[in-house]
């Protein structure tokens, strides 16, 4: 392996780990019952809609190849599939990879 | 030590018909083919995998990577990214922590707290006795993690067999995914108010600044649903 690359590597990993353990070291103490608890719920749950807004409208890496129209003909196509299918995950999911792919062929 | 009834019960959990086992082992494969492509070899990739298991930093690491960013720009860029993980460990530790378990197993469980494993708990943690829960999270933690590492695996051996399409089509299988998954946890005015805003806010604040984006939205969204659904409750 080349150092370069592993150090990266263990870079990423240590800026990753800190973010969890400190999140295990701050939940001592706090009872699942409490108005701080609810808070963090709700900061988790708006911070991972932000994270897949985000990786959707400004995706990084080979989504970012894709068009803008096409991600969004995706995205609204499976939502709608979701809810008539009575809210299954993996009808969307699977025709989302093929639709983005058949898509990104021709827009 | 763990209680294997518990772990294996969370294990199989993602054997489910709704599990998100498919659309993780796609996105690991997408990004084995990635690493591939930079010049990684087959012990990197996989080591990683291993060592981050975090969808988003690893995409951020080898953009960076790319770009011949330094060690400590690598570090603030993951960590940014990746700071959404600490809302989502003080959002679920509370709910398995018992004093009949060893401090152990809640340091050693954390490096599983991911977007998958942390949605698949959310939503079973109901069904598992608080004494066992920290169990049944290990059994889900390493089979999203093994999912996640053979998807990798893949990935890099088959990124030769894999043309462009088929690589976009495999990057968008995530996010739909989770998508789903946020729309069909909004059950309550709190968690549908925070959802709603985070999807809103995540992209404007991307205009102030790229790095804060997600923390910001998520800060001042979760905020202010958090708020909504006091006010709602009083």
């Amino acid at each position: 392996m080349s150092t370069s690359v592993v150090l990266a590597i263990l870079v990423t990993s240590l800026a990753t780990f800190s973010s969890r353990l400190l999140g295990v070291i701050s939940s001592k103490g706090i009872k699942e019952t409490s108005k701080l608890f609810r808070w963090f719920n709700c900061l988790a749950y708006s911070t991972l809609a932000a994270l897949i807004a985000r990786t959707i409208i400004f995706p990084v890496g080979v989504l970012s190849d894709a068009s803008y129209l096409s991600r969004l003909i995706v995205v609204l196509f499976c939502l709608f599939i979701f809810f008539i299918s009575k809210r299954n995950f993996v009808y969307p999911t699977v025709i989302s990879a093929i639709m983005m792919a058949i898509l990104n062929s021709y827009l | 030590m763990i209680n294997k009834e518990f772990f294996f019960k969370g294990f199989k959990s993602i054997l489910a018909p709704d599990s998100p086992a498919l659309a993780l082992g796609c996105c690991f494969i997408a990004i084995g083919a990635l690493l591939k492509n930079l010049g990684f070899n087959i012990q990197e990739s996989v080591f990683s995998t291993m060592l981050t298991y975090a969808l988003p930093g690893s995409l951020v690491m080898a953009e960076s990577l790319l770009v011949g960013a330094s060690l400590l720009n690598i570090f603030l860029a993951v960590w940014f990214v990746n700071a959404r993980l600490y809302p989502m460990a003080v959002s679920l530790f509370p709910l398995m922590m018992h004093k009949s378990q060893p401090k152990w197993k809640y340091y050693f469980s954390c490096h599983f707290i991911a977007v998958s494993a942390w949605l698949i708990m959310k939503s079973n943690y109901k069904d598992v006795e608080k004494k066992h829960r920290i169990d049944f999270w290990i059994g889900i933690g390493c089979a999203t993690w093994t999912t996640a590492i053979i998807g990798t695996f893949i990935g890099f051996y088959a990124s030769d067999y894999l043309d462009k399409n088929v690589m976009i089509g495999l990057a968008i299988l995530n996010p739909i995914y989770f998508l789903c998954m946020m729309v069909g946890a909004m059950k309550t005015i709190q968690i549908t108010a925070s959802v709603i805003l985070g999807l809103v806010l995540g992209p404007i604040f991307y205009f102030l600044s790229p790095e804060w984006s997600i923390l910001l939205g998520g800060l001042v969204g979760g905020t202010v649903a958090y708020f909504i659904g006091e006010l709602n409750v009083n």
